[in-house]
């Protein structure tokens, strides 16, 4: 399927175990040890940005641009504090998708960019493929924030990670994905992800809320909330996005919250010790209650945020600081 | 104009089945005379003598679904760039949709078109008028005198005539005139916001999907109509399994109902937009592995009555955008042949009925002459060769739009000369050297 890193890039283990790729555009092509070479690397970032003095001097010299075509505060600020912590220059670009004609900015604003020279940039656009696009037109590794609803692999990556900090290999475990598998980028990496890794994936949703052919991703289908949580280690939660929930794809906010919010009776179902992660912002009252996502014992949430800013460290480390390496050639 | 024999020729001529050695005079752009011995004295000074060199030679293909851009969008296509691309293509007669800038919904416009046309004068071209005005599927055009003035049928382009009411009207209105009904059968509620085939794939990019069901639910509604009108109906590219089972079954019970399919749905499947490659966006959609199996088997039996290029040019600035936002379709009046022959090469169907779906089929659904090698018929003619290996250069396209899919794609069958009324419009040995194909001599 999908080329997931660089179209035409064969991978280079020539010292064994380091990220041989160009561009991260999404988990699907990745392999078992290209994602484990990362959230090794995110480990030790977790450490440092622990302590009092959080910078270190990798991407000195580097200019790292922020390209974002879609709203987003968190994923942004992630990338931007990870650039900096390692000593990279971030800029910031906002494009509102409603003020340009369509697509063709899109190529242009990219080649404008090109010209500046930047060593990565972190694009996230409305539509499925863009950043994709994009990559194709620019000599600098190209990082996907999350196209449309096909992928958003640094989520993923940190999902892992903070899953990984607590349980220990994710091999074996299962993990039940719930809400709207359809539109989601977050639920389809994170799939990718998952099945790699060796856990076992179980998507929950009404029928209306999952895309046709989910069941060839090698995942269980539940619409019982309950059934598909029954003695699941992890529970996901999924954004429904407030325009779906008004009759379009669900009936109402109450009825979906009755059958898909997560509340503690449903979370019975699950393993005792099962965490509950959420890639936010969240909708309390309608995916999740509140009660739920602020319990400390249970919560991954809080946690997810602070491994975002490491593993976006490790990914930009990776792809931004050895452009020098042959791997690096311009096509 | 010196009367032309074309000799030592493998004769195609699918209206009277015939696939022979012989050759065929031509004379005041007509065919004198056809058949394995045509008795010419070679010696005499007025006839030209061409040696086939044991090609096929065939009736000019007829294409039965191409989109001009003239007028209204000349940057992707002129009636100049598309008769040329025609002609490269084999192609000698044109059925164009009224989706141009005005829309092709008057009568004087219709007429503008012909006119057009005929001052660029390489093929036939035999304009669709609008079935409702400004193609809105809510009034019918003046579908009477759009026939007098030599509207082949009536259609909507790429849009479906959604509304039951409407389209039962047409078909009734156009069984009086008649003259077919063309659909694009596609419901559009289901295909709202869809732009790949609804399935793994499309799943797998985050494309919303249109469901292969899209199609057969308009046609299943038409064949309803059709049976309380009597109206003539044909549904444009058909795509799907269920869809070509339908007409099958509706041929059976007598209906009168044809339909066509283009190239990209027997020689592609779905598979074609991975890495999100908008050239391969088609309307409809690139279906699955089974449903592109079940056209090429809706083409072997005859479901299937026609091949169509679905000639859609597009600009650059159309295609290089995210996939959802690209405009569908592809240039295919240059790929027609060659790819239509992969059905040879694959064992699907034989050489003759392949000819027969580029040239009496849509001919005979348009009620037109076009498509045959009689005597006294119009001297439109194709000498291609069937088996020589091709790798399609969209780069070298004459049309002015670059969007195919097949580019770079390697293709069995190259066309040699295309002879529009006995004038030869198309001639491969004074085109300037391909650099990426070794030619060899001639007669080889």
């Amino acid at each position: 399927m999908t080329s997931a890193i660089a179209p035409g890039t064969a991978p280079d283990r020539s010292d064994g175990s380091r990220y041989p790729y160009r561009h991260l555009l999404g988990i699907e092509g990745l392999s078992r040890s290209d994602i484990d070479f990362l959230l090794d690397r995110a480990d030790g970032f977790v450490e440092q940005n622990r302590q009092a003095d959080k910078k270190s001097t990798t991407l000195r010299g580097r200019t790292l641009i922020n390209l974002f075509f879609e709203n987003s505060t968190r994923t942004r600020t992630s990338f931007e504090l990870a650039g900096k912590r390692l000593g990279g220059d971030v800029i910031n670009m906002s494009v509102s998708t409603s003020s340009i004609k369509k697509g063709e900015t899109l190529i242009d604003t990219a080649m404008t960019l090109n010209a500046m020279h930047p060593d990565a940039l972190v694009v996230r656009h409305s539509e499925s493929g863009a950043v994709h696009l994009l990559a194709e037109k620019v000599n600098c590794s190209v990082i996907n924030a999350g196209d449309g609803s096909h992928e958003h692999p640094t989520q993923a990556l940190l999902d892992a990670l903070a899953i990984r900090r607590r349980k220990g290999p994710l091999e074996g475990l299962e993990v039940a994905i719930c809400g709207d598998v359809s539109h989601s980028r977050v639920a389809r990496s994170n799939i990718h992800l998952l099945s790699i890794m060796g856990a076992r994936v179980r998507v929950v949703a009404p029928p209306t809320l999952l895309p046709s052919g989910i069941e060839r991703f090698g995942v269980e289908v539940h619409h019982d909330m309950e059934r598909g949580l029954a003695g699941c280690d992890i529970v996901m939660m999924l954004r429904l996005q407030t325009e779906r929930m008004k009759g379009s794809f669900v009936p109402s906010i109450r009825e979906y919250f009755r059958y898909y919010g997560l509340d503690h009776e449903k979370l019975r179902a699950a393993k005792p010790d099962a965490l509950i992660m959420h890639p936010g912002p969240m909708n309390r009252g309608v995916e999740i209650d509140s009660v739920v996502a602020d319990d400390i014992d249970r919560s991954l949430i809080r946690e997810q945020v602070e491994m975002g800013v490491a593993v976006r460290m490790a990914v930009l480390e990776a792809l931004v600081s050895r452009q020098t390496e042959p791997w690096a050639k311009n096509q | 104009m010196r009367p032309t024999l074309y000799k030592n020729a493998r004769l195609l001529d699918p209206a009277a089945r015939l696939d022979s050695k012989g050759a065929l005079l031509v004379r005041d752009g007509r065919v004198a005379e056809v058949g394995p011995a045509v008795f010419v004295d070679a010696i005499q000074a007025d006839v030209e003598v061409i040696d086939c060199g044991g090609r096929c030679l065939a009736p000019g293909l007829v294409d039965m679904r191409v989109q001009t851009r003239e007028p209204g969008e000349e940057h992707m296509e002129t009636m100049v760039s598309l008769q040329a691309a025609a002609v490269a293509g084999g192609v000698t007669t044109l059925a164009t949709l009224p989706n141009t800038n005005p829309i092709i919904d008057d009568v004087s416009l219709l007429e503008f078109v012909e006119r057009l046309a005929q001052e660029v004068g390489m093929v036939n071209v035999h304009p669709y008028a609008a079935a409702t005005k400004g193609l809105k599927g809510e009034q019918m055009t003046e579908m009477g005198m759009l026939a007098e003035s030599g509207a082949v049928g009536f259609t909507d382009g790429v849009k479906a005539i959604a509304d039951a009411v409407v389209m039962r009207r047409l078909l009734s209105y156009a069984s009086m005139v008649g003259r077919p009904v063309i659909q694009h059968p596609e419901e559009p509620s289901l295909a709202r916001e869809g732009c790949a085939n609804e399935g793994e794939t499309a799943t797998r990019l985050g494309l919303a999907g249109i469901p292969a069901c899209a199609e057969v639910m308009m046609i299943e509604r038409d064949l309803s109509l059709v049976r309380l009108t009597r109206g003539r109906y044909h549904a444009a590219h058909v795509s799907t399994a269920v869809a070509i089972e339908a007409i099958r079954r509706a041929k059976a019970e007598g209906l009168e109902v044809t339909c066509d399919t283009a190239p990209h749905y027997f020689a592609l499947n779905e598979l074609a937009i991975v890495d999100y490659r908008t050239f391969a966006r088609v309307s409809p959609p690139l279906r699955s592995e089974a449903d592109r199996r079940a056209v090429a088997a809706g083409l072997a039996d005859g479901t299937i009555d026609a091949i169509a290029s679905d000639h859609a040019p597009q600009d650059q600035d159309s295609k290089r955008v995210p996939f959802a936002q690209a405009e569908p379709g592809v240039v295919g009046l240059e790929t027609l042949l060659p790819i239509s022959l992969g059905l040879v090469h694959d064992g699907t169907m034989a050489l003759l009925d392949v000819i027969e779906r580029l040239t009496t089929g849509p001919a005979r659904i348009l009620g037109l002459e076009a498509g045959r090698l009689a005597v006294g018929a119009w001297a439109d003619l194709v000498l291609f060769e069937p088996d020589r290996a091709v790798r399609i250069d969209a780069s070298r396209f004459r049309s002015k739009s670059k969007n195919s899919p097949f580019d770079g794609k390697p293709a069995q069958g190259r066309v040699w000369r295309t002879v529009y009324r006995g004038r030869t419009v198309f001639d491969l040995d004074s085109e300037p050297a391909d650099p990426r194909s070794r030619r060899e001599p001639e007669h080889a």
